[in-house]
């Protein structure tokens, strides 16, 4: 028997993401569709950073845990538009983020004069809005370095794109 | 004339990837840990972009090459990047030098191809733009701050304009591929780009009190095959494997 849909869209929120384990793929908002094509369940995932390196584990880990579940096939396909933005990570998502000491990206600041400048970070061990940025890049791509006045914790902020 | 498209998603994907290997041997050189860092991981954009346009060239000429193909297989002669991003680091201040040279004109470039009227070159570009726009955030604070810097900071700022900027001639150049390209609506007219290019370095090297050399002195080719002496090491050191273990993968 089929999965429903709506059971797979669950699995999928289960998976967690390969390089920041806290929040799953459904979170992500990568995971741009689900149907069956027949028999075959077919997954359709957009790429965060284009050259991001967790991209082909992500397909690799949805293949085998749809598997594990139950599927009889699957296939994933690549979308590349839309292109991903932050603003698709979901308020579950966020907070899982902020949970684990990572800042969540700001809303609709993607494409915004002064990119990194404009967005304002809020420190996720204190909650001060007082915080620097040390440099605009930091253990991944997706993330750059911050640093809180306040609390004078470092931290990541996930940057918004 | 090779087919106009083709040699554009190569022309794009070229620039990429040899940008990204140059910025690749950084890698535990750079003289901070977040700048070590910054270029590693731009690197990595570059080599993502790199797939996407090479991709979308190998399938647009249909005879089967996949990116790997064409970035492992082809000669000197055959990469099409224009010669600036094949110049060497030498230091910091040229790397960044390069690198902002490059994103001031990559950024308007992707701007234009957003609007083009093919569909996938809209995809990547839309795609590619969002990660391009952090990067001539970095350059340009990068430039600015080292510009308006010390002593030795600016002085090697200079040295490193003066050295580049003849070269960004081959990266503003088009030829009749390109208004082939542009009549058809796929890559935007040239005219703009230049502008935008112009205005953006004319600003920041004010902010960084940077003078453009007025020498006249211009170096072109790359985009068509021609490149300088520094093209064929690196891609002996990048093709290592494919040429002394050809076919092999894992």
């Amino acid at each position: 028997m089929q999965a429903s849909l709506d059971t797979v869209w669950t699995w999928l929120g289960e998976i967690p993401d390969p390089e920041i384990p806290v929040i799953s793929l459904a979170d992500l908002g990568i995971i741009r569709a689900v149907g069956y094509d027949d028999d075959k369940l077919v997954v359709t995932v957009t790429p965060t950073y284009s050259g991001c390196p967790a991209t082909s584990i992500i397909a690799l880990d949805i293949e085998t845990e749809l598997l594990k579940r139950g599927a009889q096939k699957v296939e994933i396909r690549q979308q590349l538009s839309p292109a991903w933005t932050t603003d698709w990570i979901s308020r579950e998502g966020r907070e899982k983020l902020r949970a684990f000491g990572i800042a969540p990206p700001a809303m609709a600041a993607a494409n915004c004069a002064g990119m990194l400048k404009a967005q304002n970070v809020t420190c996720p061990h204190c909650g001060s809005e007082d915080t620097e940025n040390i440099s605009p890049r930091g253990s991944t791509p997706c993330k750059a370095q911050f640093r809180c006045r306040s609390c004078m914790e470092p931290f990541d902020y996930f940057k918004a794109i | 004339m090779m087919d106009p498209f083709v040699t554009f998603c190569l022309r794009m994907g070229d620039n990429a990837l040899i940008l990204a290997q140059r910025t690749g041997e950084w890698c535990g050189h750079a003289p901070a840990l977040e700048e070590d860092i910054a270029f590693a991981n731009m690197g990595l954009d570059l080599i993502g972009q790199t797939q996407l346009w090479l991709k979308l060239g190998g399938e647009a000429e249909g005879k089967g090459r996949s990116a790997d193909d064409l970035a492992f297989l082809r000669t000197e002669r055959q990469f099409t990047n224009c010669q600036l991003v094949e110049q060497p680091n030498v230091d910091f201040a040229h790397a960044l030098m390069r690198q902002y040279l490059f994103d001031a004109w990559h950024l308007p470039m992707l701007d234009g191809l957003t609007q083009s009227s093919d569909e996938r070159v809209r995809a990547v570009s839309a795609k590619v733009i969002k990660e391009v726009r952090y990067h001539i955030d970095r350059s340009r604070d990068l430039v600015i701050g080292l510009g308006d810097g010390t002593d030795e900071s600016r002085a090697r700022m200079q040295g490193a304009l003066d050295e580049l900027w003849p070269f960004t001639a081959d990266l503003l150049a088009s030829d009749e591929i390109d208004d082939d390209l542009t009549a058809r609506g796929v890559i935007p007219d040239p005219a703009p780009v230049i502008e935008a290019f112009n205005a953006e370095t004319a600003a920041t090297f004010a902010a960084a009190t940077l003078t453009v050399p007025h020498t006249g002195l211009t170096r072109t080719g790359g985009r068509n095959g021609i490149h300088t002496e520094h093209m064929g090491f690196i891609l002996a050191e990048m093709q290592y494997l494919q040429r002394t273990y050809p076919g092999v993968s894992w």
